[in-house]
């Protein structure tokens, strides 16, 4: 590729200037570069959560096994969880979303392509600051992903661990709401001419949902978190009951924000299953209006959940019942989608690719972890099964079953777009079966362990319980489901250099990202599209489906600007500094407190937000 | 609910075992120790007499839609010859999709009424209720009876057929009071009293844990309920009343001397720990005084021997890391002696 010099300067530093080498994606801006840095880092983080998932599983493969001590167990079981959900699936997601969507409605690029810059390099940092806690010196995070007061005070936790849970989660959150306000007005306001909202892609309306819950849930959390940061470092009691706090006070707040995290988890996933599935059926999905407003309820039903996660705190039985009754609504909507994504399926022509596969795996598995959840959502049942295995049980099907399989379903679906190259089909069919095995195999054993009365979080348990059998099954489940991500990787790699070259359009896609070279040129499009239905390039391939449409005759399916160039930023440093910045005011805060650190921290996210400003003025 | 309802009941959870993928195994004789599926007690038994229809609704209700998706992917999978055929483009159905969504707020506005209702008897505390004050502790179990002037550890004594009602409270974090073939779990919170009730059925030794993530050492932190006849009881209420028997002779006044010896070289057990009857009124640690007639130690882990007494008071790391009981490094024979003393504490 050839290299453009652009003699320009702008701000302190001179402005980058190559499209090729590593240099070029430390600085790119544009949204599917940083969609694939999203991708193969989340994915790298998925490895790593993976490999703790396992440590978990040798651990407890037989009964009163030493393979791990209770503290270091206490970390991995910790770790497993903060990495996979917020280092791995909700990347993963953003990932899929930063790429395609903006291609899918037509625009050129994100809103804010150097805040999008910032949202990952703040996560890649973050990221790693968090990963730095498994260092000797530092020890990790040790009271669980939902770190219950009063666990977490200094008098219960003696490693830097919930130091970096309380600083490292505040730096993703950064990098989490800087992302969902991007995407919202990228979706909002760039989309191409006549893509109403109804018309837009379920995937895009998915992702707009999960970008409100990211900005309306993840400040609970951030209170929740800085409360804790002046407990843990100034000594105030917001959590300590010890000084009048109030343990569950963080349990309120926590829950406000963890229990719509599992939408914003789970709704992109949906999102994908409702385009790969119509894609693959040869069909419409079914009933667009009822799949995207069930996104839409379930999204505001998950902010009137929290306190089912709180049924054995002693709330009472009026409080439990309305959040009962509540938790039980959401059955509703989520119903409708599994009933419509059927309703996709029947009636079309199937072709039972690997993404389709997925999709269908999703749905199938999805309909489990759902189930599970009904029984959860009665108090009196829930006092039985909370923090058992039941509940394991339960969020694997929902975040493995459910969100690994649709991300998986999205993987093979949209490769052939990133990169131009088809995936192995026949790897691909070997890596869905292994993974569905071995997925069944860990998961659905859980079940039955939790009813037989196995609490969770627990690093060991005697024989004779009756959990011997179905944990050592469990555990080779967990190693076959491990060979399955491994012929995932294989091939992956395999497909990025001998995969057969894909087109625009290998599964006939209906959607816009399917009409532009793949992998996509710069700025997507030559000319804006124009989009006249749901099924923009089904209407230019398919002059019938576009009478169907509605599509005029001879209406034209590109705006031709006249003069008008379009205006999108140049590579920049000044992200990448700002992160930088941000991680070694991070990193000095998690030393409780590094002031070394902290002024360079300072200093560099200064230079880099001076430097940011100027660039943008001289733009 | 009439016993025999219930019997059939249990047959029918026998089959949800098989179906949950329990065939595979050998029929057990004994249900296993921390079945929520054989509830011995009132509290256990309501939650279960719920848990058992909404458990055959989640049945049909995956039989129904996991057949109707396979059927739809056989029916309508591509076949050799139907490449690049478009199927009739359907957008969707509106009856259909009304239909399907009310289909679901039927059922659970089913489960939510019954919900409601076993709600409404487990909140229902009983009267003439046995009190019994439970304290968390990472990582063990302290109970009270305010009524009988006993104090104990790790084992809650009942009587067969008399409610028991328990008040919560956590000595430091939070905690989760669980014994699942008695009673649904309510946490322990500091700061906080829950309330739970329950009632044993039949005469027994009923294994619980605690439920909610304590830290370290959370996965051994057990307990056991020994429910007794009321005769039984009310012999091992007399018992715990008395104060303790300091023995004169031999290792186990040895024992005794070490434990409650206030020298700057001693142990100091007595700084932890009470004796009732004697001036150990340590409260950081599990009462011992009648640690003797306990059936376990160390939160259940153990059988209560004096051989594990002293490699316990020995070791304590070792067999439970992270315990506040700290190494007093004693030797071999100094907790030889003090398992002696404490096995003599009946």
């Amino acid at each position: 590729m050839a290299t453009t010099v652009i003699t320009r300067e702008a701000g302190v530093l001179r402005l980058p200037v190559r499209e090729t080498g590593w240099l070029s994606w430390l600085t790119t801006v544009n949204h599917k570069r940083i969609g694939i840095l999203y991708l193969t880092t989340s994915l790298i983080f998925f490895l790593v959560g993976g490999i703790l998932a396992l440590l978990i599983r040798l651990q407890l493969a037989v009964p009163n096994n030493t393979f791990l001590a209770p503290d270091v167990y206490n970390q991995v079981f910790t770790m497993h969880a903060l990495i996979m959900i917020f280092l791995a699936l909700m990347p993963a997601a953003v990932g899929f979303a930063n790429f395609v969507v903006p291609i899918m409605i037509g625009a050129h690029d994100m809103a804010f392509p150097r805040l999008n810059a910032l949202s990952y390099w703040v996560y890649l940092l973050g990221g790693i600051l968090f990963e730095m806690s498994f260092l000797p010196l530092f020890g990790a995070p040790d009271a669980g992903w939902f770190a219950y007061a009063p666990l977490t005070q200094n008098q219960y936790s003696h490693s830097a661990g919930m130091n970096f849970y309380v600083i490292g989660l505040n730096v993703l959150g950064i990098a989490s709401i800087a992302g969902a306000i991007n995407f919202i007005v990228t979706i909002l306001k760039l989309r191409a001419p006549g893509m109403s909202l109804t018309r837009m892609p379920l995937f895009a309306w998915m992702t707009l949902v999960v970008s409100f819950l990211i900005v309306f849930a993840f400040p609970s959390f951030t209170i929740a978190t800085v409360l804790l940061f002046f407990d843990r470092y100034v000594g105030t009691n917001f959590f300590n009951p010890a000084g009048g706090g109030n343990p569950l006070l963080w349990q309120h707040l926590f829950w406000f924000f963890g229990h719509p995290e599992v939408y914003i988890l789970i709704l992109p996933a949906m999102g994908i299953v409702s385009e790969v599935l119509p894609t693959f059926a040869r069909k419409p999905i079914f009933g667009y209006t009822f799949v995207a407003y069930s996104g839409v309820a379930i999204g505001f039903l998950g902010f009137t959940v929290w306190a089912h996660h709180m049924f054995a705190t002693g709330l009472g039985p009026v409080a439990n019942a309305s959040f009962a009754a509540t938790s039980m609504l959401i059955a509703v909507p989520t119903g409708v989608k599994i009933f419509n994504w059927i309703g996709t399926l029947w009636g079309g022509r199937l072709r039972m690719t690997t993404a389709m596969l997925f999709a269908i795996g999703f749905i199938a598995m999805f309909i489990i972890g759902g189930i599970s959840g009904v029984s959860l959502a009665s108090p009196p049942i829930d006092l039985q099964q909370t923090d058992t295995y039941y509940v394991v049980a339960h969020i694997h099907y929902v975040l493995f079953g459910g969100t690994v399989f649709g991300l998986m379903a999205g993987a093979y679906y949209w490769f052939p777009k990133i990169t131009g190259r088809l995936m192995s089909e026949r790897l691909g069919k070997w890596h869905f079966w292994t993974q569905f095995i071995g997925f069944n195999l860990t998961f659905f054993p859980m079940h039955y362990l939790g009813i037989e009365g196995m609490p969770r979080r627990i690093y060991t348990y005697a024989p004779g319980l009756g959990f011997d059998e179905w944990n050592l099954v469990a555990s080779i489940g967990a190693f076959i489901m491990g060979a399955g991500v491994l012929l995932f990787i294989v091939n992956l790699l395999w497909s990025l250099r001998n995969g057969p070259p894909a087109g625009n359009d290998p599964w006939d896609g209906a959607t816009l990202e399917w009409s532009v070279p793949s992998p996509p040129p710069e700025h997507n499009f030559e000319a804006t599209p124009i989009v006249y239905s749901r099924r923009p390039y089904w209407d230019m391939k398919y002059p019938e489906v576009a009478h169907e449409h509605g599509v005029p005759a001879g209406a034209p399916f590109m705006l031709h600007e006249s003069g008008h160039t379009l205006h999108l930023p140049g590579p920049t440093y000044y992200p990448f500094i700002v992160a930088v910045g941000i991680f070694l005011l991070a990193w000095g805060l998690v030393l409780q407190v590094a002031w070394p650190l902290i002024i360079a921290g300072l200093a560099v996210g200064a230079i880099g937000m001076l430097g940011w400003v100027q660039q943008m003025a001289a733009d | 609910m009439p016993a025999p309802h219930r019997r059939i009941i249990r047959r029918l959870a026998g089959g949800m075992a098989l179906l949950a993928g329990t065939g595979l195994l050998p029929a057990c004789a004994s249900p296993n120790p921390q079945s929520t599926l054989s509830p011995e007690g009132s509290h256990a038994a309501i939650i279960f007499d719920l848990y058992i229809p909404i458990f055959w609704a989640a049945v049909l209700v995956f039989v129904v839609v996991e057949a109707v998706l396979l059927y739809s992917v056989w029916r309508y999978r591509q076949r050799p010859g139907q490449e690049g055929e478009l199927p009739a483009q359907v957008h969707g159905n509106t009856r259909l999709e009304i239909a399907w969504t009310v289909a679901p707020a039927i059922v659970v506005a089913i489960i939510a009424i019954m919900t409601f209702r076993t709600q409404a008897i487990l909140a229902s505390f009983p009267t003439d209720a046995l009190n019994v004050r439970v304290i968390g502790h990472q990582w063990w179990w302290e109970f009270q009876y305010p009524d009988l002037g006993i104090t104990t550890a790790n084992e809650l004594h009942v009587p067969v057929g008399r409610p028991v009602k328990l008040t919560l409270e956590s000595a430091d974090v939070i905690h989760s009071f669980w014994i699942p073939r008695l009673a649904g779990k309510t946490d322990t919170i500091p700061g906080l009293t829950n309330q739970l009730w329950f009632r044993a059925d039949r005469p027994g030794i009923y294994r619980g844990q605690c439920a909610e993530f304590c830290g370290m050492q959370h996965a051994l932190m057990g307990l056991r309920v020994i429910v007794n006849t009321q005769s039984d009881f009310d012999a091992w209420v007399r018992a715990q009343r008395q104060p303790a028997t300091i023995p004169t002779t031999g290792a186990a006044a040895r024992g005794a001397q070490l434990f409650l010896d206030r020298s700057d070289t001693a142990p100091k057990c007595w700084s932890c720990h009470t004796i009732a009857g004697t001036d150990a009124q340590g409260k950081v640690g599990p009462d011992l005084t009648h640690v003797g007639s306990r059936t376990t130690i160390v939160a259940g882990l153990l059988e209560n021997t004096p051989e594990n007494l002293a490699k316990w008071i020995h070791n304590p790391q070792a067999i439970k890391k992270g315990a506040l009981m700290p190494n007093l490094g004693l030797s071999e024979q100094q907790a030889a002696d003090l398992a002696a003393f404490l096995s003599s504490l009946r």
